[in-house]
Order: structure tokens, then sequence, then C-alpha cells
């Protein structure tokens, strides 16, 4: 039987070539996708009948808001795995996600308010689904700013990674929270049952939703190769990489 | 030397924080101080019209317990942890999640407790009625030792740290939003003839929970700041 080494991409030495290898692929996807859906979005869906051209806006902010709470729960799990397990590379993707999950809930938050001026009148309303994305950046907020401020970058992983704990186990309180507090958002359209919603509409949207799966992992893995640079900077094999300008003795 | 039972370490710890903070009144005083004076500073910002302070009072007075107690944060392992007094404590044998619950519990009643004496008299300020100063007692009572848990989690992950204060803020205030929404909503249930139980049983049902989990988490955060 052929003996498969789960744990040889858990080592930053060759997590590194594979990333630098996955990188074009999902930044090319990305690219393709996101132009794609956004032509069947703007072009191809027809107007909606209540909301008339202003919904199209939902291409980008249904996209963003559920990779903004997806990505909280990525960033947590590999800093719960970097906490129990060592493991430096789960740390290092952590610190990585945090600015990506930062970045889309700030997209969501601002399509939302553009999208809500002309729907319920106002910029930002203190609606349950609002208040509790604002708390998630507070949150990534947090998060980014205890790893800042943090030297040593093993206590730093560790303490965010606690932080990233704690605030995955009371997002669903706050989340609910704030739902019985105050409730204006439309409710979901898409449900498991079934959806009311027409064909290119759902296309375009969930193109949208592939399209910036692929740019997260792209700009993750990036960003994780910086990282690991830089965490290994005094390494024999980032001395040699030849974009380190290293030569191969 | 003769064994510590878990509770006589628990009262060891609570009596120890207790007369250490009683030598240092100031800093119990300050807290207190800047709550009133916070407070205060709404009807001077917003205007003195009766109705609008009756139906801002709770909120007001909440947020500002809440900036209160975030003051108070760094204080409670900041001494411990400059005269090394921290790092015996982690090295004794019994547990140091109750060691750490003590700390908390002396933190509460240093800087939790007289801002639930002090409320009822600020609510006079704004002209509450007796029973919404009565709800608004209980839920601060209730709900301020959830502030002081969970800000122990962020003043032990923020240990030593530069600008320390500012950060423990950021990080706590965020999680704190659920005591905030279920202790104003108690006062304003009264105000509008609800029935409050059901916030206060809320606010009942996220303390207990975190009795349990938080100086868990707080001594493993202890321990990454330490070592």
């Amino acid at each position: 039987m052929l003996a498969i080494n789960w744990f040889k991409y858990s080592a930053p030495t060759t997590f590194y070539g594979l990333a630098g290898k996955l990188v074009p692929w999902f930044a090319a996807a990305a690219a393709i996708l996101s132009v794609v859906g956004l032509y069947i979005g703007f072009f191809v869906a027809p107007t909606d009948a209540v909301q008339s051209e202003a919904y199209r806006i939902m291409f980008i902010h249904v996209p963003a808001s559920i990779l903004s709470m997806f990505l909280y729960l990525v960033m947590a799990g590999y800093a719960a795995l970097g906490l129990v397990f060592n493991t430096r590379l789960s740390s290092m993707m952590a610190t990585a996600l945090a600015p990506t999950g930062a970045l889309f809930t700030f997209i969501a938050l601002w399509t939302g308010a553009l999208w809500g001026k002309p729907m319920w009148g106002a910029w930002w309303v203190w609606d349950a689904r609002l208040t509790s994305e604002l708390i998630l950046l507070f949150l990534y907020l947090g998060f980014i700013s205890l790893h800042a401020s943090i030297d040593d970058p093993r206590r730093a992983d560790r303490a965010s990674a606690l932080l990233a704990i704690v605030g995955s186990v009371n997002v669903p309180i706050i989340y609910f929270s704030v739902k019985w507090w105050n409730t204006l958002h439309q409710g979901a359209t898409i449900k498991f049952s079934g959806t009311s919603m027409q064909l290119a509409m759902q296309h375009a949207l969930f193109t949208m939703l592939l399209a910036c799966w692929c740019y997260a992992v792209a700009v993750t893995l990036l960003r994780v190769r910086s990282i690991i640079l830089e965490r290994e900077r005094n390494t024999q094999w980032v001395r040699e990489l030849p974009e380190t300008g290293g030569v191969r003795s | 030397m003769n064994k510590l039972s878990l509770f006589g370490l628990l009262g060891l710890v609570v009596r120890r924080d207790m007369v250490l903070a009683m030598r240092r009144r100031a800093d119990v005083l300050t807290t207190l101080i800047f709550f009133v004076m916070v407070v205060s500073l709404f009807p001077l910002g917003v205007g003195p019209e009766p109705d609008m302070l009756r139906k801002m009072a709770p909120g007001v007075v909440w947020v500002a317990a809440l900036l209160a107690s975030m003051l108070s944060l760094p204080r409670m392992f900041a001494a411990d942890y400059q005269d090394g007094t921290l790092e015996q404590m982690l090295l004794v044998p019994q547990s140091l999640s109750m060691l750490v619950l003590g700390k908390i519990l002396a933190h509460w009643m240093v800087s939790g407790l007289p801002l639930v004496l002090m409320a009822p008299v600020l609510g006079l300020q704004f002209d509450m009625s007796a029973q919404s100063l009565g709800v608004l007692m209980l839920s601060l009572l209730l709900g301020s030792p959830i502030l002081s848990m969970i800000g122990a989690i962020g003043a032990a992950l923020t240990l030593g740290l530069r600008g320390g204060g500012v950060l423990v803020s950021l990080l706590v205030l965020p999680l704190c939003v659920p005591v905030l929404i279920f202790g104003t909503g108690a006062v304003e249930a009264v105000n509008s003839g609800l029935n409050y139980a059901s916030h206060l049983q809320l606010l009942a049902a996220m303390l207990v929970p975190a009795l349990v989990f938080t100086p868990w988490v707080t001594a493993h955060a202890l321990r990454i700041s330490m070592e």
C-alpha cells in the first residue's frame, strides 16, 4: 500500500514551495470567475421586480459577507490547531487569514451601506445583521492588533489564538443577542428547501462566491509565504532560495 | 506544610487581594469617580429634558459601567506581574484556575460592586422610577461579574505589553456586547411595562458558564504570557 505522508506539507519548508505553485492558479481562477460573474450579474441577470437595479450590489455583498463569517471560523480553526498541536504553519495561516477576513467584513459593511441608502433610505441602521457584522470587524481588528503588539512571534501566535477561540465561542451568543435586540434585514432567499431566485441571478451569485473564495485562498497563500520567509529568515533553506538572492551551495 | 483546600485557596487569594486593594484605596476610588463623571456628563451633552434622560438612563449607566470596568482591568494582574508574585503563583501546586477565580472575584468586589451600589444614586439624577432602579441594580449585579471575567482574559493576554490599557478594551469590548444588550434590555422592559425576568435570566445564564470557563481560559492566557 502506498504510504502517504499527510504531514509533509505541514512543514513551512515544503509548504512554501507548494503555496508558490498554487498561488497563480487561484489568482487566475479568481480573475476569470469574477469577470464572468460580474458580466452575468450586470448584463445577463434581469432587473429585480421590487428592488430594480440596486439589487445587483448583492453579487458582491453576499459573497463578501459569507466569506467574512466563514474565514473567521477557518482562522479560529487554524489558531486552535496551532495552539493544541504546536504546529508553526497553522498559526502562520491564522495570521495570514485575518487581514483578508477583515477586508471582506469591511466590503460587506460598505456595500451594505450602499445598498441600504436606496432601499431603506439610510446608510446605516441598527439592524441585527449589520451590528453583528460590525462586531465581527472589531473581533478581526482585535486579533490583528493583539498579534501586532506582541514582539515574540510564539507568544503572539498563542495569545491571539486564544483570543480567536474565545471570540468564536462568543460569536453565536453575540449573533443571537443582537438578533433578539432588533431585526430589519431581509431573511435568506436561498434556503436548503429551494429558492425563489431567478436562474441567471443564481449563476452570477455562485460564480462570484467562487471568485471570492479563490481570491481569499490566493491572497492568504501569498501572505503566508511572506510570513514564512520573515519567520524563517535565519534558516539555511531560506538563504538558499533564489528569490532571497541566495545561491545553492 | 498542611494541605490547602480549593476553597481555602480561593479565600486566601480573595483576602490577600482585598487587603492589597484597601492599602491603595485611591485606585478603587478612581474607577468609581470615573463612572460618576461619565454618567454626569451625558445630561450636559444631550440636554436636561427629563423624558429623554429617563429613556437614556439604562444605556448611559451601563455603558459607563462597562468603560469603568475596562479602565480597572489592567490592574488585575499588573502589580503581581511586576513584582514577580504572579510567577510564583503559576508554580503553586493547587489549581491555577481557582487562584485566578479568586483574583477575579476580588477584582469584582473592588471595582464592580461599588458601581452596582453607586448606580441607583446616578439613576436618580436621570429621574428613574424606583422599580427600574431596582432592576438596574439587579442587572448590574448579574452583569458586572461577567465583565470582570471576560476582562480577565483580555488582561491576561495583554500582560506587560506596551499600550496594554487601550488594547485590552479593544479586545474585550466587542465580547461584552451581549451583556450590555440584556442588561439595558431588562431596565427598558420595566420602563415599557414588559416582563423583565427573561433578560435577567439570560444574564444569569451567561454568568454561570462564564464562571466555569473564563478562569480556566484566563489561566491558559497567563501561562502563554508568562512563558
